[in-house]
C-alpha cells in the first residue's frame, strides 16, 4: 500500500520495464504524438478527432436540412457525391433516415461525449488538481484508441453497400432488430452496435481514470472543497458514465443476439412484408428501459462538463468569486442523482403505467431546482462583475442563455399531459438541441478559447472568435426557435416530406429559412476551425504563464509544459480557487498561503 | 540527466494505490452491467411466452471449481508476500487452469441445455442464461489473461518486482468474478426456475 512508483518524467512508459538503464532517451514521434501517454496529448487527440467528427455530423445535418427546406427541388451535386442515395439529386428516404441517425449518433457520442469530456477531463484534471498524469496513463491511451477504433467502424458503416444504420440514434427495436426492415437495418446496424460497444469501452476506461485521478492524486492541500468546479463537474460526469454506459452495453448485447442469433429478447408477434416471424414473447419496451437508463444520464454526461467550465470561465472573466460554491457543488450532485431517476420520461407514450409516469414527472420537474440554482449562481457571479468579454467569456454567457431557453421547454415536456401532444414533434428537437446540443457546444467552445493558450502556448485569434460567437448564437436561436412553433402545431420529427399532411404543411417557407440559417452556421464553424489549426502553428505567442490572471493550478506550469507538467515539485495548495477581487487584490492564486490579516470568505 | 520525480505524491501514499482504486470503480461498473442484464431478466419474466430453465448439475461442478480457484489465488498472494516465487508460480498456474476448467464446464452446461432443445430460439430464462453466463465466462477469460501475464512476467523480467500491487489487483478481480458467479447462480436458482 505504501510504495511509491518512481518514474522518469520524460519517459514514463519505459520506467517500469527498464529499471537501471537510465541514459538520455529521446522520445520518438510515435510515442510522443501518436501512442502518447501524456494526458495533454491524449486530450488534444480527443479534441481534434472530435472536431473532425463535428464537421462530418454537421455536414449530414446540412444535407438533410436541404431535404426538409426544399423537398421538391433537386440538387444534382448531391447525386455526384452520394450516388444512388440521392438519385436524381433528391435525398432518398432510406438515406434521409441514415443521415438523421448518423447525425444524432455522431454528435451525441463522438463529439459531445468523447470530444467534450474526453478532451477537457484529460487536459484539465491532472493540471487543475496538481498531478503529473492520470492514475493509469496506459489505460488512458487505450481509451483514446478504443474511441478511434469506434470511429473507424462507424466510418466503415457509412461506406457499406446497404448504407449506415438508419433506425434513429436510439436504435429502437423492432425496427433496428430486423434485417428485412430496410437497407440500413442490414450490416450498417451491426457495425453501429460494434462501434458503440467500442465507444463504451473507451468511455469506461476514461471514466475509471478520471474518477481515480480526482480522488487519489490531488496535490498536497487540495481538499475536495478546494477543487475548481470544472473538476467537480468532470468527476460527476465520469460517475454518470461509469454507472450508466454498462447498462447500454447490456442492452446492445441483447440487441446483437436478437439480430444475429435468433433470440427474441425484444421481438414478438411481428408480421413483416406478409411474413409472420417466429419470434415470441419479446418486449421492445425492455430495450427502451435499458437504453434510456443510459440515455438520460448521457444528457448530463454531455452537459455537466460544459457547466463546470462555464462556472470557471465566468468567475475568471468577471474577476469575481463564483457565487455559491457549495450550492454549485450541491446542485451538481443533485443533478447526478436525479439523472438516474428520470429515464422513463422519454417513454411517457410507450404504454407506461400512468401512475409510474406521474412519479417520473415529479422527479423530472425536480431537476428544475438544481438547474435554477446553477443559473441563478452564474448570473450572480457575473452580476456587477468586472467582465472581460473574451471569446471564452462570451461563449460561457451564451451557454447560460441557451441553457435557460432550452431548460424552460423541458418543463413542458416533463409533464405527461403536455408530452402526449408534443412527444416526437419538432418541439422536442428544438428543446434538446438548444439545452443539450448547442449549449454544450458553447461550453466546449468556451473551454477551447479559454484553455487554448495552455494547450498550445498560443492564443486563438480573438476577432475571428467574436465573429464565430455572434453568428453562431444568433444562428442557433434562428434555427431552433421556430421549431417550437412547428412542434406545437404537431409537425413530427423524422418526417422527410410533410407536404402530404394538410394540418401541418404550412411551414414550407419557415423550413427554407431554417435550412438557410443552418447552412450559414455550418460555414461559420470553419472560421473557428481555420482559426484553431492556424493558431496552433502561427497564433500569437503566450508570453506570461498566467495570461487570464486565473487562480487555478494549470497556470503555474510552464507555458509549454512537458510530460509531468511541473518542472520542480508539484505546488502545494492553500486556498479555494475563487479568490478574485479579495482584499483589494485582483486575484490570489491557489498556491499562495493564507495571510494572517486576510479576510475570511 | 533526467530528473527523477515521484509519480505519486508523498501526501497521498497512505491512500489506496490508484490502480487498485481503478479496479474498484471498474467493478462497480461491471456490477451495473450485470444488474442491467438481470433486471432485464426480471422484467421479461413477468411477460407472456416466458419459459423457466432448470440448471444442469454441471453448473454445481463449475461452482466448486471456481471456489477452489479463489482459494489457490489467495494462497498465491500469500506466497508472493513470503517471497516464495516457486509456490507463487505453481499456485497461479493452478488458478489459471481451474479458471480454464470453469469455462470448459460452463461450455458443457451450455451443451446440456442445448440438447434439451433450449436454443437461442424464444425468449425465456434459457436465452438469458446463455447471454449472462457467457458474458461472465468472458470476464473469467479476461482474468485468466491477466494471470497469464503475471506468471509470464516472473519468468521473463530480469528485475525482481517486489510490489504486490499487480498481484493484489488480479486477486481482487478473481474473487470478484467468483462472487459474481455465486450471485448469478443464486439468481438463476431463485428466478430462473419459475
Amino acid at each position: 500500500m505504501s510504495e511509491t512508483t518512481t518514474v522518469h518524467i520524460a519517459d514514463a512508459k519505459h520506467a517500469t520495464t527498464h529499471h537501471g538503464e537510465h541514459g538520455h532517451h529521446q522520445q520518438s514521434f510515435i510515442s510522443k504524438y501518436i501512442f502518447s501517454m501524456d494526458h495533454k496529448t491524449i486530450g488534444k487527440q480527443f479534441l481534434i478527432t472530435g472536431i473532425v467528427w463535428a464537421v462530418i455530423g454537421g455536414l449530414f445535418s446540412v444535407v438533410f436540412r436541404l431535404q426538409l427546406g426544399y423537398p421538391d427541388t433537386t440538387f444534382p451535386i448531391l447525386e455526384t457525391f452520394f450516388g444512388k442515395w440521392a438519385k436524381g439529386g433528391q435525398i432518398q428516404p432510406e438515406f434521409y433516415y441514415s443521415l438523421v441517425t448518423m447525425h444524432g449518433t455522431i454528435l451525441v457520442f463522438f463529439v459531445l461525449t468523447a470530444g467534450l469530456s474526453g478532451t477537457f477531463a484529460n487536459i484539465l484534471i491532472p493540471l487543475q488538481i496538481g498531478a503529473r498524469d492520470m492514475a493509469a496513463p496506459f489505460l488512458n491511451m487505450l481509451s483514446y484508441w478504443f474511441f478511434f477504433m469506434a470511429g473507424i467502424v462507424m466510418v466503415a458503416s457509412i461506406f457499406v453497400q446497404t448504407g449506415p444504420a438508419s433506425g434513429g440514434w436510439t436504435m429502437y427495436p423492432p425496427l433496428s432488430a430486423l434485417r428485412q426492415a430496410g437497407d440500413g437495418q442490414k450490416i450498417g446496424t451491426d457495425l453501429w452496435l460494434i462501434s458503440m460497444a467500442l465507444f463504451i469501452v473507451s468511455s469506461l476506461l476514461g471514466g475509471l481514470n478520471y474518477i481515480t485521478t480526482i480522488l487519489n492524486m490531488r496535490t498536497k492541500g487540495m481538499s475536495m472543497t478546494r477543487l475548481p468546479l470544472t473538476i467537480w463537474a468532470l468527476f460527476f460526469t465520469a460517475v454518470l458514465g461509469v454507472l450508466s454506459f454498462p447498462v447500454l452495453l447490456s442492452g446492445a448485447i441483447l440487441l446483437l443476439f436478437d439480430r444475429n442469433l435468433g433470440t427474441s429478447f425484444y421481438l414478438s408477434d411481428i408480421v413483416i412484408n406478409g411474413e409472420i416471424l417466429p419470434n415470441e414473447g419479446g418486449s421492445a419496451i425492455l430495450y427502451q428501459h435499458l437504453f434510456w437508463f443510459l440515455g438520460h444520464p448521457e444528457v448530463y454526461i454531455i452537459l455537466l462538463p460544459a457547466m463546470g467550465m462555464v462556472s470557471e470561465i465566468l468567475s475568471v472573466n468577471s474577476r469575481k468569486p463564483i457565487f455559491g460554491y457549495m450550492a454549485m457543488l450541491g446542485s451538481l450532485f443533485a443533478i447526478t442523482i436525479l439523472a438516474f431517476l428520470v429515464w422513463a420520461h422519454h417513454m411517457f407514450v410507450s404504454g407506461l403505467n400512468p401512475f409510474l409516469g406521474s412519479v417520473f414527472v415529479l422527479l423530472t420537474l425536480l431537476i428544475a431546482v438544481p438547474s435554477a440554482i446553477k443559473v441563478f449562481n452564474w448570473l450572480t457571479t457575473i452580476w456587477r462583475g468586472n467582465i472581460r468579454f473574451t471569446p471564452a467569456a462570451l461563449f460561457a454567457i451564451g451557454f447560460v442563455s441557451l441553457f435557460i431557453s432550452g431548460g424552460l421547454t423541458g418543463i413542458f415536456l416533463g409533464n405527461t399531459t403536455i408530452d402526449i401532444h408534443l412527444h416526437d414533434t419538432m418541439f422536442v428537437v428544438a428543446h434538446f438541441h438548444i439545452v443539450m446540443g448547442v449549449a454544450s457546444m458553447f461550453g466546449m467552445f468556451a473551454g477551447v478559447y479559454h484553455w487554448f493558450p495552455k494547450m498550445y502556448g498560443r492564443y486563438l485569434n480573438h476577432t475571428l472568435g467574436y465573429i464565430h460567437f455572434w453568428v453562431t448564437i444568433v444562428g442557433a436561436y434562428l434555427t431552433f426557435w421556430p421549431m417550437h412553433y412547428q412542434g406545437l402545431a404537431g409537425v413530427p420529427r423524422r418526417y422527410l416530406d410533410k407536404g402530404g399532411w394538410v394540418n401541418f404543411n404550412q411551414f414550407g417557407e419557415l423550413d427554407k429559412f431554417i435550412t438557410a440559417v443552418s447552412i450559414i452556421i455550418f460555414v461559420t464553424q470553419f472560421v473557428f476551425i481555420i482559426n484553431f489549426f492556424y493558431s496552433i502553428y502561427k497564433g500569437r505567442k503566450v508570453r506570461t504563464a498566467n495570461p487570464w490572471g486565473a487562480n487555478t493550478l494549470e497556470w503555474t506550469t510552464p507555458i509549454n509544459p512537458g510530460h509531468g507538467n511541473w518542472e520542480g515539485d508539484i505546488p502545494e495548495v492553500h486556498r479555494w480557487p475563487y479568490d478574485y477581487g479579495k482584499d483589494g487584490r485582483e486575484f490570489i492564486p491557489q498556491t499562495e498561503p493564507v495571510g494572517a490579516s486576510e479576510s475570511k470568505h | 540527466m533526467i530528473k527523477k520525480i515521484e509519480m505519486v505524491n508523498n501526501a497521498t501514499t497512505k491512500k489506496m494505490h490508484p490502480h487498485k482504486f481503478i479496479l474498484w470503480v471498474a467493478m462497480g461498473s461491471l456490477i451495473m452491467m450485470f444488474a442491467g442484464l438481470t433486471s432485464a431478466f426480471i422484467v421479461k419474466s413477468s411477460q407472456t411466452g416466458w419459459k423457466p430453465v432448470t440448471l444442469p448439475s454441471v453448473f454445481w461442478a463449475s461452482t466448486i471449481v471456481i471456489l477452489l480457484s479463489s482459494g489457490t489465488i489467495f494462497l498465491a498472494l500469500r506466497s508472493f508476500k513470503e517471497r516464495n516465487i516457486t509456490g507463487y508460480r505453481l499456485l497461479m498456474i493452478a488458478t489459471l487452469l481451474l479458471g480454464a476448467a470453469f469455462i470448459g464446464l460452463q461450455w458443457v452446461g451450455f451443451e446440456k441445455l442445448w440438447d434439451q432443445q433450449i436454443t437461442f430460439k424464444g425468449s425465456g430464462a434459457g436465452q438469458f442464461l446463455y447471454v449472462i453466463f457467457g458474458f461472465h465466462a468472458l470476464h473469467v477469460a479476461g482474468g485468466i489473461l491477466a494471470l497469464l501475464v503475471l506468471v509470464t512476467k516472473t519468468f521473463v523480467e530480469e528485475v525482481k518486482i517486489y510490489s504486490s500491487v499487480p498481484t493484489e489487483i488480479a486477486v481482487t478481480y478473481w474473487h470478484f468474478v467468483d462472487l459474481l458467479w455465486i450471485y448469478l447462480l443464486i439468481f438463476f436458482l431463485v428466478f430462473g426456475q419459475r
